[in-house]
């Protein structure tokens, strides 16, 4: 049986001293995905405003934090369980575990940490049924895509998807105490979104999942197979879209720039369906992984947008 | 290696380095939690009191 001691207790495998805990600050921030992070923020604080209802400046900036806090403890517990398949990718290999700046344990115990303390903090701030939905994500994020999903089938991200899908609709129910009907359209704009964006990545990752041996769609069924899903997920979103105006969240200015920047995502699709060969087939999933980026956080700016053009005209009337 | 030598162990100095700043973070990140409790907790009783 182990404990703590074994912590310092030098072995075969840990010649030289290694108590843990020995990263730099830089690398435990690099565990917490900052980047994905900034999205969750982001979509979660668009939730956080079209919610009906009050909120307390103060608990609306708490529930970001949590919501963030466990967007980057599930981002930890993902690295901790992928730190095998992360070594071997060019995307990914720089990480801070198979860098050697953080041990695995470490990287466990922090994701664990920081998962119960931003449900808990989220509980006592907003409400638990916010917290359990927390709780939950976390949970389907690191448990169901990461630990099961992501290397056992080519649908993964499709249904994974749904983890980066949730904090709009956590952030809603900070506000409102309950899962409405229309906090759903929130969820599935990023839902829809997620596969046409990943496997985008995929495709001219493909080496690299090949080298890890993670089945993404483009290395079970082969590129054009993938360059179909895209082309068909891409128009299956556009109806999405529209799903704020139909529920009464946002209206016309949304409405107007949801048009355009969908209409300029299906255009990235089609090129990524229609040219398959050549430079131009080489380019157009990067193209489309770089505009999906920009799309997803233009079309939650553009419901910002909407809401404060309302407010401005409900002034000014 | 025993737990005496590891006590005993000297830093290089990137080590103490890095020591240094996650010490600094970790002071800041509790001062900033004791914050945060305590405001969250004002902001909890103010509106009950306010019911």
């Amino acid at each position: 049986m182990s404990d703590a001691s074994d912590m310092i207790r030098p072995t075969a495998s840990t010649p030289s001293l290694s108590l843990g805990g020995q990263g730099a600050v830089e690398d435990y921030w690099a565990l917490l995905k900052p980047r994905v992070m900034s999205l969750v923020i982001f979509t979660a604080f668009c939730g956080l405003v079209l919610a009906p209802g009050h909120i307390h400046p103060w608990t609306a900036f708490v529930s970001l934090l949590c919501i963030a806090v466990g967007a980057g403890a599930s981002g930890a517990l993902n690295m901790w369980y992928d730190a095998d398949i992360d070594a071997q990718m060019t995307r990914t290999s720089k990480r801070p575990i198979p860098r050697g700046a953080i041990e695995p344990g470490e990287a466990l115990y922090f994701g664990l940490v920081l998962s119960v303390g931003s449900v808990v903090m989220l509980g006592l701030a907003a409400n638990w049924m916010a917290a359990a939905f927390l709780a939950f994500t976390i949970f389907f994020y690191a448990v169901i895509y990461t630990a099961w999903l992501k290397r056992s089938t080519p649908q993964n991200i499709v249904i994974g998807g749904a983890a980066g899908a949730f904090p709009p609709m956590i952030a809603w129910t900070c506000v409102t105490g309950s899962v409405d009907l229309a906090s759903v359209s929130l969820f599935l704009i990023i839902f829809m979104w997620t596969p046409p964006h990943f496997w985008a990545l995929a495709l001219f990752k493909m080496g690299d999942y090949e080298t890890a041996g993670v089945p993404m769609l483009p290395n079970v069924v082969g590129a054009d197979a993938t360059r179909d899903q895209i082309w068909w997920y891409s128009l299956a979103m556009a109806p999405v879209a529209a799903l704020p105006v139909l529920f009464g969240i946002s209206s016309v200015v949304y409405a107007v720039a949801a048009a355009v920047l969908t209409g300029l995502f299906i255009r990235h699709a089609w090129t990524v369906y229609r040219h398959r060969e050549g430079k131009q087939g080489e380019r157009g999933p990067k193209a489309l992984f770089g505009y999906s980026i920009l799309y997803l956080f233009a079309m939650f700016g553009a419901m910002l947008a909407d809401r404060a053009a309302i407010a401005a005209w409900q002034a000014f009337a | 290696m025993s737990v005496q030598d590891i006590e005993t162990y000297e830093p290089t100095r990137e080590e103490a380095a890095r020591r240094r700043k996650r010490s600094i973070a970790i002071a800041l990140i509790l001062l900033g939690l004791m914050a945060l409790v305590f405001v969250t907790t004002i902001v909890r009783l103010g509106g009950m009191t306010g019911n």
